[in-house]
């Protein structure tokens, strides 16, 4: 590692990215998923009726009943929200009509009790949600990215952080260690062996380059005060209170509240005002708070556009008690915006239809150098004539965790939304076996892998993954009635899309499952022991 | 034959303990040193105190990218060491100078 720049960072390169590769696998998978995660968890609740659109009473009447219920139920709040039905592109579904409130903090502490209630849009009464089955959902897929599974949360955090700083490093490495980045990005040699591994790697890698310095980057600004707590921990102190007066001070959130009352201005006015501005139906709700020696405000805000300074989302801000139009204040601090746009950034929060698939693809690409990278490593130590799987106890270890990995983790993952339909609804702890059942696969195909040709137990992972994905559109429709045939008719696309991305899935798995097996085992079938292994690991 | 096998040994245990050394440097000395020198920055940083330990804290992943890669691609250990270890002796210093009522 003393050969010069270029070749200390190869170094680094390759044993950062060994060293933590399959957790980055499965941080990238479950965090791929996450880009999806209403619609997962849509699909995963399949009880909910197709259309949610109910009959409405006109608006003023609605927030007037609105208000009803929030005196009844949260007397002493901090805020009160309303929020009216409407299709919100931040969370790709419709809004029910609900109020939000949060209780004045008791002495002592920063934040009251938090309290929600979905109303009947008609008459304001508690609209029971339809039950539905104990499910994780797409929301725990995506947690498991960042507070991974099992584990102490804040071990998970540091886990991460560990991680994703090496990752951080194998990419700013890996491109110094490039020296044709812009000609190699056009360089594919098929069928060559090792090169070929390196090319793909290489293709993939620079391909999404720049979301990957992003992902990483952000990823690390979610925790910086976790990861990095010293700055904070000096100059504010190093306690829970120190620590909760910084973000106020950061987020410029040093307020105390008065309860939140009934405005005494006439809300049509306002009302009125936000149509002006922004035209009919774009009020998305309405927020009634009071900062202790100010006036009382009432919050228009408008659905939420994808945009990515989001906090930014238009807003008319009016006196509670004489109805005068106010200045809406920034949001938070120049500091705290920056860090609100890195996050952003990084949750795709802002995302339309077409840019949340790029996102979605750019993960995949993701997934796709971690794997590549990892078997390349294989590849490239394998000594010359030996077949794989037949190397040292660490080699052979290295490889069984890499099948695992990168064709049993994704099996896993269709095993989780098998176990969602499979399981018993009243079976205790429902949620956390949708979870085991992905965790219990990902290890039985480790132990497969390490007892199992190396070769075969790749392609029969694959195939395995390739069945479990696409099957999964043939199980919804014998386990529910939120099947194909009537979701594409109704044009429902979370739930179409979510069937057919899983047979898009089942297809991959199944060209790759075929690619190895013609390189690896068709070639052995020709019995002959001899051939050379560099021509059997084309492509492994 | 011995002689020369026992010396193979010993160098590879001694490139395996150069590596070692490297890594500590680079990981936790560079944790040590990019945690230090954000504080540092937050002082300097003619901002209200929480942007500027915001904005510092950020950054501090870039310090600690930039340091791990310099204590890797610097050919004498020694050197590595020496140099992580008297910049954050520096960087204490100024902090203790920089704090507000002169350093605890």
């Amino acid at each position: 590692m003393k050969e010069g720049f270029r070749q200390s960072m190869a170094w680094l390169h390759t044993w950062t990215g060994l060293v933590v590769g399959w957790v980055l696998f499965f941080m990238f998978v479950t965090g791929t998923a996450g880009y999806f995660h209403y619609e997962i968890t849509r699909w995963m609740e399949p009880e909910r009726p197709l259309v949610e659109a109910l009959p409405t009473a006109e608006r003023a009447q609605m927030i007037s009943l609105a208000l009803d219920q929030l005196e009844q139920r949260a007397p002493n709040a901090a805020n009160w929200d309303i929020t009216l039905p409407h299709y919100s592109p931040l969370s790709r579904g419709w809004q029910d009509f609900s109020i939000r409130w949060e209780d004045l903090p008791e002495p002592g502490h920063d934040h009251g009790a938090r309290g929600n209630a979905t109303l009947n849009p008609l008459t304001g009464e508690h609209l029971e949600s339809t039950p539905v089955r104990a499910t994780g959902g797409g929301e725990l897929l995506y947690e498991m990215h960042y507070r991974l599974h099992y584990m102490d949360l804040l071990l998970a955090y540091y886990l991460v952080g560990i991680c994703t700083l090496l990752m951080f490093m194998a990419i700013i490495t890996g491109v110094i260690t490039h020296k044709k980045i812009f000609k190699d990005f056009f360089t594919f040699r098929p069928g060559k062996g090792q090169r070929s591994w390196l090319d793909a790697h290489n293709v993939i890698s620079v391909m999404a380059l720049p979301f990957f310095i992003m992902i990483t980057y952000s990823g690390l600004v979610f925790f910086d005060t976790t990861y990095m707590p010293t700055s904070m921990a000096v100059l504010y102190g190093p306690d829970r209170e120190s620590r909760d007066q910084y973000f106020d001070d950061l987020y410029a959130q040093n307020h105390d509240h008065q309860a939140a009352r009934r405005p005494q201005a006439p809300l049509s006015e306002m009302l009125a005002s936000a149509d002006a501005a922004w035209g009919e139906g774009q009020v998305k709700s309405l927020l009634i708070q009071q900062d202790t020696g100010e006036a009382p405000r009432v919050e228009i805000s408008r659905i939420d556009v994808n945009e990515l300074r989001w906090y930014d989302g238009e807003k008319q801000v009016f006196n509670a008690d004489t109805g005068e139009a106010l200045p809406s204040a920034p949001y938070g601090t120049p500091t705290s915006r920056t860090r609100q746009v890195i996050t952003a950034l990084h949750e795709g929060r802002f995302a339309g239809p077409w840019l949340r698939w790029l996102y979605f693809a750019a993960g995949l690409l993701g997934c796709a150098m971690i794997a590549t990278g990892l078997v390349l490593w294989t590849v490239k130590r394998r000594k010359q004539h030996e077949l794989p799987g037949t190397g040292s106890i660490n080699m052979r270890l290295i490889e069984a965790l890499n099948v695992a990995t990168i064709a049993g983790l994704p099996l896993g993952v269709a095993g989780y939304f098998w176990a969602n339909r499979l399981l018993p609804v009243d079976i205790a702890e429902r949620a956390n076996w949708e979870a085991n059942v992905l965790f219990l696969l990902w290890g039985e195909a480790f132990l497969y892998a390490c007892f199992r040709d190396i070769r075969k137990a790749w392609v029969e992972i694959l195939w395995l993954a390739a069945a479990a994905f696409a099957l999964i559109p043939l199980l919804n429709l014998l386990t529910t009635d939120k099947h194909l045939g009537l979701t594409l008719p109704a044009g429902e696309w979370v739930l179409a899309g979510f069937d057919l991305s899983m047979l898009g899935l089942g297809i991959a798995f199944g060209w790759m499952a075929i690619k190895v097996r013609r390189r690896w085992l068709a070639n052995e079938r020709k019995a002959n022991p001899t051939t050379h292994p560099a021509r059997m690991e084309k492509s492994a | 034959m011995t002689a020369l096998l026992r010396r193979a040994f010993t160098d590879s245990a001694r490139y395996r303990w150069a590596v070692f050394s490297r890594v500590l440097a680079a990981f936790v000395g560079g944790y040590v040193l990019s945690s230090l020198l954000s504080l540092l920055l937050a002082l300097l940083w003619p901002i209200p105190q929480a942007e500027a330990i915001g904005a510092s804290t950020m950054l501090s992943f870039i310090f600690y990218a930039l340091i791990i890669i310099w204590a890797f691609n610097t050919r004498r250990l020694r050197t590595v060491w020496l140099g992580i270890l008297l910049s954050s002796v520096l960087c204490l210093a100024l902090v203790w100078w920089l704090m507000p009522g002169g350093g605890v």
